[in-house]
């Protein structure tokens, strides 16, 4: 374990795992299809699993681990609700283009 | 048995009331007229068996614990003594009286209904007042006396003028009613008690008593007596309040309701033996009563206010006698007057039925050959009222006098001026109405006749005893000081011996009466003078006409200040709170207009200022 701490440093693990929360932030942001948009979230998340299981290891604590576990049921959870809603919003709206969904409009 | 009676007699005029208000529609005319009176003669009965059977201890009755707060204790309870029997007795006789006489004087009205149920009410109010064994019950009646008054005031309420005056009786009354209230508290946080019994208890044991607090406490309640007894300064709703139907002038604004002031005073007595500048005050405010109204109702010309301006003077020289501590004198007085008072309005009523709402004496004359039984019973309480030897008010105005004399000779002077004056503009009113010939229009004359024996048996009844009342208290022989003597802690009073003093003070009293009959009787049956037309009225008389300006003063000194305040309040204060009220609302009302913008629906632009907000709060807490 930490050999491979030691052949690539924490430092590493920590900008990838920003690098990848950028890339999720700006697809959520910029990208219109809700899949898309969808699969940023995921990459978001991802990203902090990563940091979690880096932390883990170098701290030498189970802890992290387990909460990459935890966050990552709950994701899947959360992906077949927010499957279920999209495909709901396809089938009333013939379309998943979240710029078409204004519906919110105050 | 106690208990039931008491409830059937209190509750017998509640049941009339229910009645008549939700079935009286439905049930008729005579039937409403019937049920009324009978709800009232049932009370009148159960007040004679309790008055035939009552023994020298008084009877309570506590019906429940109402209030009770630490040592504080008030009970829902009746007290039967002498004093309440003896009121109920002539509240219920008279009572029954005048709804009898209602049933023909008010058959042509449409809501008799109401107004019969409106009798019932009150009579119930009065019981509740003359019987409850504690202030707070007392207050009860007092308030629901009130209402009453004030709903038979405006009954003819499409009448402007009528509901003004009711209103004026409520509000007046009002004044009177929180000086009651003070009086209660201070009398309950004093001695942590309201129960009449107990309270002469205490205050007659009791040894370190703070005067002051008594005073103050006998000053509210006398204030209070003032509103309900219409006495300086808070008598102007009186004369107005005869905007009512005249049986309920006789019975509300004569004989009972006015009396109640009268009633408290008597019922505290011990209170106000504890406070001899505060008697001073009653004496004084009764003595110069008596004589103002007297003056007012000598020029008059509406037969009612007459009688509205002698019952005021009336009830100044009672509380002339209560100011004396001759509280049994003024109980004698008040029973004599509610005989002659109530048989002058209802033969008053008698007179504007026959003449079909004429009230103007003006417009009136030589009724006696057409109203032959009216004007009988009239001129005989006319002659009570007078003070004439031997009629009931004869008696009774002369030991107020006679107990004056004793104590202050120029309290003596001011009410023996008044009681002449009384003479005089009481058969001013018999002289203009009754002789004479007829002024009024030939329609008029061609409809005049007596009314039906409905109105003419109480206007009997009530003569009879207005000529014999005085019987019940003879000087030597009082049976009324004997009977109330229970009542008072102090030994009664001395007991007027019948020496020189008082034969020359009683012909001193009849031979004033005489002076006021004679006067009236050149001016207005010999000269033939008819008080001349209101634009007309000159001088001396004009300022007695418009009754002083009293109530011009009244309007200059309260009421406009209070209009003027109530317009500022309403005109600037009001607006600028709701001009600040409704600008905290149209600035919020701006705020969401523009704010609404942000919400066009955009799921990208709430992402961003989502993602600009974590970034924010980031940025503040790691920077």
């Amino acid at each position: 374990m930490n050999n491979i701490l030691n052949q690539i440093g924490i430092e590493n693990y920590i900008f990838l795992s920003v690098i990848l929360f950028c890339i999720g932030v700006f697809g959520v942001l910029y990208r219109r299809n809700a899949i898309i948009v969808f699969m940023s979230i995921e990459i978001m998340l991802n990203a902090v699993n990563l940091l979690f299981v880096a932390f883990s290891t170098y701290h030498q604590d189970a802890q992290g681990q387990v909460f990459v576990f935890f966050s990552m049921a709950v994701a899947a959870a959360e992906v077949a609700v927010g499957l279920a809603i999209l495909v709901s919003i396809f089938r009333n709206m013939d379309t998943i283009d979240v710029g078409n969904l204004k519906n919110l409009k105050g | 048995m106690d208990t039931s009676l008491v409830l059937v007699l209190l509750l017998a005029p509640f049941l009339g009331f229910l009645f008549n208000v939700f079935l009286g529609k439905k049930a008729g005319k005579s039937v409403v007229g019937i049920v009324g009176t009978l709800s009232v003669v049932v009370s009148f009965a159960i007040t004679l068996y309790l008055f035939g059977n009552a023994g020298k201890e008084p009877v309570v009755v506590n019906l429940f614990d109402w209030i009770t707060i630490e040592r504080f204790n008030v009970k829902f309870g009746f007290l039967l003594d002498q004093l309440s029997i003896l009121w109920l007795l002539f509240v219920t006789g008279i009572g029954s009286l005048i709804h009898l006489y209602s049933i023909s004087y008010m058959h042509d009205d449409e809501k008799i209904h109401s107004f019969f149920a409106y009798l019932n009410l009150f009579i119930f109010f009065m019981i509740t007042l003359v019987m409850g064994s504690n202030l707070l019950m007392m207050f009860i009646g007092w308030e629901g006396v009130g209402l009453c008054s004030y709903l038979l005031i405006g009954f003819w309420y499409k009448n402007q003028d009528f509901n003004d005056a009711a209103k004026k009786a409520f509000i007046m009354n009002r004044i009177g009613d929180l000086g009651f209230l003070i009086g209660i508290f201070i009398v309950g946080s004093l001695f942590n008690t309201l129960d009449f019994t107990s309270l002469k208890t205490i205050i007659t044991t009791i040894d370190d008593i703070n005067d002051l607090w008594i005073a103050l406490a006998a000053l509210a309640l006398f204030i209070g007596a003032c509103g309900k007894s219409a006495q300086i300064p808070l008598y102007t709703w009186l004369p107005d309040a005869m905007a009512g139907p005249t049986p309920v002038s006789a019975l509300i604004h004569a004989a009972t309701m006015v009396t109640a002031g009268i009633f408290m005073l008597t019922r505290l007595n011990f209170l106000f033996d504890m406070a001899p500048s505060v008697q001073n005050i009653i004496a004084i405010v009764g003595a110069v009563t008596a004589l103002v109204a007297a003056t007012i109702a000598l020029v008059q010309n509406d037969i009612k206010k007459v009688l509205a301006y002698s019952t005021v003077s009336q009830l100044g020289l009672m509380f002339l006698a209560l100011g004396f501590g001759a509280y049994e004198v003024a109980v004698f007085h008040v029973i004599t007057h509610a005989f002659f008072k109530a048989c002058l309005f209802l033969g008053s009523g008698s007179v504007i039925h026959g003449l079909h709402g004429e009230q103007d004496m003006r417009k009136m004359g030589g009724l006696k050959k057409t109203m032959p039984i009216t004007f009988i019973t009239m001129l005989i309480a006319s002659l009570a009222i007078a003070g004439i030897f031997p009629l009931a008010g004869f008696w009774s105005k002369d030991e107020i006098l006679m107990t004056a004399f004793h104590h202050n000779i120029v309290l003596w002077v001011i009410g023996s001026i008044a009681s002449i004056m009384t003479a005089f503009y009481m058969f001013r009113l018999i002289y203009l109405t009754f002789f004479n010939s007829f002024r009024g229009t030939e329609e008029q004359k061609h409809h005049l006749h007596e009314s039906p024996s409905l109105i003419t048996v109480p206007l009997i009844i009530l003569a009879i005893f207005s000529f014999f009342g005085g019987i019940i208290s003879l000087p030597g022989h009082s049976w009324l000081n004997e009977y109330l003597a229970p009542l008072f802690s102090k030994v009664s009073h001395e007991e007027h011996t019948l020496g020189t003093t008082e034969y020359a003070l009683m012909a001193i009293a009849t031979i004033g009466a005489i002076i006021g009959i004679g006067i009236a009787y050149k001016k207005y049956l010999k000269d033939n003078t008819i008080p001349s037309e209101d634009a007309e009225i000159t001088g001396l008389s004009k300022v007695l006409y418009n009754k002083y300006y009293v109530d011009e003063a009244y309007d200059a000194i309260f009421v406009k200040p209070v209009n003027v305040l109530s317009s500022f309040f309403r005109d600037a204060v009001e607006t600028t709170l709701s001009a600040l009220v409704f600008g905290l609302g149209k600035v919020t009302n701006e705020i969401a207009l523009q704010g609404k913008k942000v919400h066009n629906g955009s799921v990208g632009l709430y992402l961003f200022a989502f993602v600009l907000g974590v970034c924010a709060i980031l940025t503040y807490l790691f920077l």
